[in-house]
């Protein structure tokens, strides 16, 4: 069964041995002369002012939930849609559907939340 | 045990189909500053080999013998394997592309459909793999250690994981017309020219091209980069060949998207008013479809302005998540009951 995902494995070995050769023959052939103004991380030609481990925009962090709420619907929904077809010809399209438009309301509705709270809007 | 014939074709087809990605990659690059300069009235490289063709080799060559900076302060192991991380999923997602539905035949020996490998699980390879290029930009964008790169990787992730959505609905609104995960069956689904997915899913087709653009970090949508605000996004403090693999990742996952496009929207390898191709025009036809994509690409990042990052978000938040939504809803009921 799973030799069927076999080539995959000589796609990725192509694909890490041409990135790694890349990555360490530069290294190897480019020149090396660093100085304390080329290690300063790039701020228009200024010092650069304290670290960039600093606090995020908490928008962010909703987005990225936002996401994961999203994202495991249409995991549910991958299965319905695959199965569409084959539904029908057991006659339970109907009640698969229902519960799938129920299911998608559902999540609608938590958008709606999402938005009337002013959680997708971005310049506030 | 495998047999060495089975063996050799997987060797052949993986080694000609990356190389292929890798060129196209190459070519893009030299191909997105003839048609700058000709749209703004300019020539364009034409020094190195004719028509400048080599002059991707030669920017090649320069990358490798160029310094290559860290940033003081920089997390070294992070900083340097992310290009890696950023550009492995978009190769690795070429795979699974099915450049024809017949068996291709090289002198009597039989290699299979032309496409690495042939998933019943395609759709979501291609999701899974996708969906992890976004680990390279914001890793790439937090381990330099500068303000500019860690703002573009954030807006890179931002972006990609809401475009994402829409991406997802929309190809699902495909997989419900063929009724499989598999791009070998979704593209035999559509082998005659009125069975394309793009008369029936003329707005999925819309909302998935333009969630390509977002996808990949392209203009109009390039917010990850931006040159007037960030001054390169997340790979500011990048140099040498390590900034040369996120292009490379980049132009990969463009020629995996057209592809994707092709394949799930315009039939993939089927020829118009052609019952029965040869597998030579199959893949001749779906490298027109996929070079048009690319192409595409390039047209719109020189006639459109950018968007802000506000706007992004609206659209894809407010406008294509419902709509896609919608569509995969209307998609399913069609489908189901009549």
């Amino acid at each position: 069964m799973l030799t069927g995902y076999a080539p995959i494995l000589v796609l990725l070995a192509l694909a890490i041995g041409f990135a790694l050769v890349n990555l360490f023959v530069s290294e190897l052939m480019g020149r090396r002369r660093i100085n304390v103004g080329k290690a300063d991380p790039y701020e228009c030609g200024m010092e650069a002012q304290g670290s960039a481990r600093i606090r995020l925009s908490i928008h962010f962090y909703l987005i990225a939930v936002l996401f994961i709420l999203f994202d495991v619907e249409s995991v549910f929904l991958i299965l319905w849609a695959v199965s569409a077809g084959d539904l029908k010809a057991a006659g339970l399209a109907p009640l698969v559907l229902a519960e799938i438009v129920a299911f998608v309301a559902v999540l609608g509705l938590a958008l709606a939340y999402v938005w009337r709270k002013g959680g997708l809007e971005w310049d506030r | 045990m495998i047999e060495w014939s089975v063996l050799l074709a997987w060797i052949v087809k993986a080694t000609v189909i990356y190389l292929g990605l890798v060129n196209v990659g190459a070519l893009m690059t030299l191909a997105e500053r003839k048609f700058s300069a000709w749209m703004q009235y300019r020539i364009g490289p034409n020094r190195v080999g004719p028509f400048g063709l080599l002059q991707p080799l030669a920017d090649g060559v320069k990358f490798i013998f160029k310094e290559e900076l860290m940033p003081a302060g920089a997390n070294k192991m992070l900083f340097r394997f992310a290009p890696v991380i950023a550009a492995l999923p978009s190769m690795m997602t070429i795979a699974v592309i099915p450049f024809t539905t017949k068996d291709v035949v090289l002198g009597g020996w039989n290699i299979g459909t032309f496409s690495i490998v042939n998933l019943d699980i395609g759709v979501l390879y291609i999701l899974a793999l996708g969906g992890l290029s976004v680990y390279g930009l914001i890793i790439g964008g937090w381990a330099s250690n500068s303000k500019y790169s860690l703002l573009g990787g954030l807006r890179a992730s931002a972006q990609m994981i809401s475009y994402e959505l829409t991406l997802i609905l929309t190809i699902l609104a495909v997989v419900v017309m063929a009724g499989s995960l598999d791009l070998q069956q979704i593209a035999l689904s559509q082998n005659k020219v009125t069975d394309w997915n793009i008369w029936y899913q003329p707005l999925a087709f819309l909302m998935f091209v333009v969630a390509t653009f977002a996808e990949t970090n392209r203009h109009p949508f390039d917010f990850a980069e931006c040159e007037p605000e960030l001054v390169a996004g997340f790979h500011t403090e990048y140099s040498s060949m390590k900034f040369a693999l996120f292009f490379i990742g980049e132009y990969s996952a463009m020629t995996v998207m057209a592809c994707l496009t092709t394949t799930l929207f315009l039939g993939g390898p089927s020829v118009p008013f052609l019952e029965d191709p040869h597998w030579a025009l199959q893949i001749a036809a779906f490298l027109a479809k996929a070079g048009f994509f690319l192409f595409l690409f390039i047209w719109v990042r020189w006639t459109l302005p950018r968007f802000r990052f506000d706007q992004l978000m609206a659209l894809g938040w407010k406008v294509f998540l419902p709509l896609a939504l919608l569509n995969l809803l209307a998609t399913g009921v069609v489908k189901s009951l009549v």
